[in-house]
């Protein structure tokens, strides 16, 4: 038994603390019918998910989860219902018998994949301390040994830009 | 020197800043009035005390007794979790800003990024309470403020990237370190990493006018057309947080321009550094954003979005290509300068 207030006991909680904001911001994205709840419930889900990253002694990755899930996507997501305005709607859409079974089935089967995955992988050795610069190893990894799907990442993005642009563009007229 | 326990230091800090946070938004708001009220041939506040130096007091206090009204119609839980998303992750920005040599929450080496994390969370709060509310105006507004944002994102994100091309470090104490000495090793003057440096302040400075929603950039808040925007529905204390927000934010653009150009805690002759240079550095640059509050008229919605597209994001990018050759170019340069001599 460790005891609470030791530097383990601490971080403990705190990892404690981390899984049960991850889980029930999941919860909330999937069981809220109104969808801006479940946008909040998936922008904590990613807070939590920031806080493990932080746990696992990258602060560079849980930083750039806050950056880019909840300051970016989450409010594109947002920004994007409020355009179009669903309204408060009851869920559309009847369940089959068997769908809760099936996607319990289905999600039982990934989990015991990645713990098995987990478990038998030999990871390498993580960094011990916090501030051992891993945004210049990132950078130099992003830059050498995976520059070819860096750039792939970069053209995929190009083609949602004009994609986007010829959609705002088809809907305007000459005036 | 006494040794304290590294959580125990933490949770001093974050009460300190959070006091730091509330004693500042409730004196800048009497700050604000004084100014406008000088601007505008007035006095302001003088009634409650000397100078009128107990009226945030009376203001909080009124505040703070005034019912919490939740509107029917509304989304209950993200009406009230709003108000808290604006001032959480100001606070949560802090803890990475260096006030002094050691007086810092958490020295880390990505300090910056994480500031320009939590500020875009900031983003996610207002167009909850807009939504949430229910009311058009507040719907209108929460859309403005998204759009604003995330134009003046992009000049902002350029112009650090640039800065962290020539400091080499997203840890802000480091990067005040580099500018000691005297007035000169300042960012903002250091015309050898870029001639364009006083420009990459200007566009810095702007752009976190805009992002905090600022006047001339506060379209979000347009009282003439949106009554108050994305806050029009709540009352008491609910405003008041979205405010304390709103100051704490402005406190952190002025102090990440302080840090980035104007050499943080260092002392403009080299003298004594500390945080009473930082301080008083910061609320020069907030007394700056107070008088260009009261001199410019509210701009439009196009000519907010121009300013950004057409002219500061193409500087920026300028500024970035012109550091980059600067960074290759300046050291040649320099050994055929000593070379001729």
């Amino acid at each position: 038994m460790i005891s609470l207030f030791t530097a383990e006991g601490l971080a403990g909680l705190f990892f404690l603390f981390i899984v049960a904001v991850t889980i029930s911001g999941g919860l909330i994205a999937i069981n809220s019918i109104r969808l801006p709840r479940a946008i909040s419930g998936l922008a904590l889900c990613f807070v939590g998910l920031a806080g493990l990253y932080y746990y696992l002694n990258s602060p560079f990755v849980a930083v750039m989860e806050m950056l880019i899930y909840v300051g970016a996507v989450c409010v594109t997501i947002v920004f994007a219902i409020m355009l179009a305005d669903p309204g408060d709607e009851e869920r559309i859409g009847h369940q089959s018998a068997i769908s809760a079974p099936v996607s319990f089935g289905v999600g039982a089967l990934l989990f015991w994949g990645m713990a098995i995955l987990g478990v038998n992988t030999m990871w390498p050795v993580a960094a011990a301390k916090i501030n051992d610069g891993s945004v210049k190893a990132i950078g130099h990894s992003l830059l050498t040994t995976y520059s070819m799907v860096f750039e792939l990442i970069s053209v995929v993005l190009l083609l949602a830009i004009i994609g986007s642009l010829v959609l705002a563009r088809a809907g305007r007229d000459k005036s | 020197m006494m040794f304290i326990p590294e959580p125990l230091r933490l949770l001093a800090f974050v009460v300190g800043i959070i006091a730091f946070i509330a004693l500042n938004a409730a004196y800048l708001v009497w700050l604000e009035r004084k100014v406008a009220g000088h601007i505008q041939r007035r006095i302001g506040p003088k009634e409650v005390g000397p100078f009128g130096l107990l009226q945030p007091l009376a203001d909080g206090l009124k505040l703070m007794s005034k019912q919490l009204l939740v509107p029917k119609g509304v989304d209950p839980y993200l009406f009230k979790v709003a108000p808290l998303l604006v001032l959480v992750p100001a606070v949560m920005s802090f803890v990475t800003i260096p006030f002094s040599e050691n007086l810092v929450a958490r020295n880390i080496d990505i300090g910056l990024l994480v500031i320009f994390a939590f500020a875009s969370v900031n983003v996610m709060g207002l167009l909850l309470g807009g939504w949430g509310s229910a009311n058009k105006y507040a719907v209108i507004s929460a859309a403005r403020c998204v759009s604003q944002n995330v134009a003046y994102e992009i000049p902002m994100l350029i112009t650090v990237i640039t800065m962290i091309m020539v400091t080499h470090t997203m840890n802000l104490n480091e990067i005040v370190m580099q500018q000691d000495g005297s007035l000169l090793n300042w960012y903002i003057f250091r015309l050898s990493a870029s001639p364009l440096m006083p420009v990459a302040f200007l566009i810095f400075f702007t752009c976190s006018l805009a992002e905090t929603n600022r006047a001339p950039f506060d379209l979000g808040e347009a009282e003439s057309e949106l009554i108050a925007g994305y806050h029009t529905e709540y009352s008491g204390m609910g405003f008041g947080v979205f405010f304390m927000g709103e100051y704490a934010n402005i406190i952190i653009g002025c102090s990440l321009a302080t840090i980035l150009f104007l050499g943080g805690w260092q002392c403009p002759l080299g003298l004594y550094p500390g945080w009473w240079w930082f301080l008083a550095k910061v609320y020069l640059l907030i007394f700056c954003v107070m008088w260009i509050r009261w001199t410019y008229p509210r701009t439009t919605l196009w000519g907010l979005l121009n300013l950004s597209w057409k002219y500061l994001i193409p500087i920026s990018l300028v500024n970035l290509l012109l550091t980059g050759a600067m960074i290759k170019l300046w050291p040649l340069l320099k050994t055929f300068l000593m070379g001729a001599s």
